[in-house]
């Protein structure tokens, strides 16, 4: 195994019942790295995650982390060093809860079970939401938040994991500019730190301002690499346009 | 003790036992399942019976909670199958659990305690009539204590795993991320609900159960924005309905838990019209501001 190479996917095949949803995906990324997933909608970029995560079970094929030693662990064991960002609309907003306890959440992880936050885990959280733009909004409901807000809260709450990579799935969807500026300033700190970031991408646009690494998904991998030499029209297209010959389809 | 003080004890004691797991009921939007589990249980409590013979084995407690789990698998395993939905999968199962506790009661125990009006309305009435006593000193009635129990159980769950419920409820992939896992929590408390419902049973009866597990929550959750606040305003609603409840039955002299469950559903009735926060008046009163906003707004721009 390559040293460099913070998470290690091999040979992972993701199907729901008899349809195959990822198929025989084996990638690399890189550590101190942002990396792009992109592909079209139904593409497998939400279950490759969730899979990299423990949360869907694979039909083959494994995912590997390196920690601080250098050695090849499972999620399981490293679960606390990675920080999840789920999409947005994955909860219910209304959710009678502040913004400051949702940003307290990510410490939960290092509590365990039974554990209540502590001082120092209320400092942080206190410092993330200070970092992401919105110490203010410490005691609002969260369903007074708007869209970029709320992607903020999430960032913030991810923050206060202190993790060692950061897999974020749709962070810029439906965020404001301010929003999206933010965000990524502080993902770019998090890559210059030396921590591994993937985020699942739909503006092409913006790939080559923000990215280091792509990575092309359509079920199986198009093409996967450093952004300015990957990232291409021919590629876009085959990733975009494929026909999906495997199964049904939508 | 008088008869009424101990019939306020006890539907207290029930209202707040119910109403306690009801909060996470109503933030995870499962509220009919805990109506299914509470009709389920019967089959549990007709099954048990037939194997210890005895209306008062705790047998019968233990066996009509592992049919409230049971109910929560089956409905769940129907969903996931994707050819039906929640509610559907809830028609499915509950429906059936129940007739055929029913059918058992009337074909081998009609002779038994275990009819089936008592089982949907339940009789508080009574409740003071079966009593415990030790060593020939009376310790007040079994279904104080039997309630009390459970009620301390649902309390000390909610207290030690409150970060786990919250974080489970609120975002169950990333819950499930960090390693708790959803699944636990959930049949943890399922588990809860069933017994709670057992408990519940003799006195107040299943259909008013999800009164007092959904209408004191649901104006919880209804006045305020923290889950903290919400479960003690639940708490608090909940002592209301019951005592309130209580002194109304005796005054128009009719069934206690009817009444409670009537006083219920109107105080849940008032705050979902006149809640400060969220409340239908407010909604109205705040798209009526809206509206004279827009128009003052299109006055100035034509």
């Amino acid at each position: 195994m390559k040293k460099e190479s913070a998470i290690q996917i091999d040979k992972l095949t993701v199907a729901y019942e008899a349809q195959p949803v990822l198929l025989n995906i084996s990638l690399a990324f890189k550590k101190g790295k942002m990396t792009a997933i992109v592909g079209p909608n139904g593409a497998g970029k939400s279950t490759m995650i969730k899979a990299m995560l423990g949360l869907v079970e694979p039909v083959t094929g494994e995912v590997v982390y390196q920690d601080v030693d250098q050695e090849a662990v499972s999620y399981k064991e490293l679960k606390n060093r990675i920080a999840y960002v789920p999409q947005n609309t994955s909860v219910d907003w209304d959710f009678p809860t502040t913004v400051r306890d949702v940003v307290l959440m990510g410490r939960y992880g290092h509590l365990g079970w039974f554990k209540r936050p502590k001082n120092k885990d209320r400092e942080i959280a206190r410092q993330m939401l200070l970092k992401v733009g919105l110490p203010s909004f410490a005691s609002r409901q969260i369903s007074q938040l708007s869209g970029g807000q709320r992607q903020r809260v999430f960032l913030a709450r991810a923050l206060a994991q202190e993790a060692d990579v950061y897999i974020m799935d749709e962070p810029l969807a439906g965020v404001d500019m301010k929003t999206e500026h933010i965000i990524m300033k502080l993902l770019k700190q998090l890559v210059a730190e030396g921590k591994t970031v993937l985020v699942v991408h739909h503006d092409l646009q913006t790939v080559e301002e923000y990215f280091d690494d792509i990575v092309f998904i359509n079920q199986e991998v198009i093409a996967a690499g450093p952004v300015d030499e990957t990232f291409d029209k021919q590629t876009v297209k085959k990733t975009y346009h494929r026909d999906r010959n495997l199964g049904e389809g939508e | 003790m008088s008869m009424i003080t101990e019939i306020t004890l006890i539907a207290v004691v029930v209202a707040v036992a119910c109403a306690l797991p009801g909060v996470f009921l109503v933030l995870r939007g499962v509220t009919m399942v805990s109506d299914a589990i509470t009709h389920t249980v019967l089959l549990g409590i007709v099954l048990a019976f037939f194997i210890t013979q005895d209306l008062n084995s705790p047998l019968l407690m233990i066996g009509a909670t592992l049919v409230g789990v049971a109910t929560v698998w089956l409905i769940e395993t129907i969903q996931r199958s994707a050819l039906v939905s929640t509610d559907a999968a809830i028609g499915i199962v509950f429906p059936l659990f129940f007739s055929i506790a029913i059918i058992l009661i009337t074909l081998y125990a009609g002779d038994v305690h275990l009819d089936e009006d008592a089982v949907l309305m339940g009789d508080l009435a009574f409740a003071p009539f079966r009593r415990v006593d030790v060593f020939g000193l009376d310790m007040g009635p079994q279904s104080l204590w039997v309630m009390s129990v459970i009620l301390v159980m649902n309390a000390l769950f909610i207290f030690f795993f409150y970060k786990e419920l919250k974080i489970t409820t609120f975002d169950p992939a990333f819950a499930a991320a960090l390693g708790f896992t959803p699944m636990i929590i959930h049949y943890a408390l399922m588990t809860l609900v069933s017994l709670t419902a057992v408990g519940a049973y003799d006195s107040v009866g299943s259909i008013l159960i999800v009164g007092f597990m959904v209408g004191p929550a649901l104006s919880g959750y209804l006045l305020t924005h923290s889950l903290k606040k919400m479960i003690s305003i639940t708490v608090l609603i909940a002592v209301v309905n019951s005592v309130s409840g209580v002194q109304l039955a005796f005054f128009f002299d009719t069934t206690i838990a009817g009444m409670i469950a009537v006083v219920t559903g109107f105080t849940t009735l008032l705050v979902l019209v006149f809640s400060p926060r969220k409340g239908l008046y407010k909604q109205q009163l705040n798209q009526k501001r809206a509206r004279k906003l827009l128009d003052k707004r299109i006055k100035t721009l034509t």
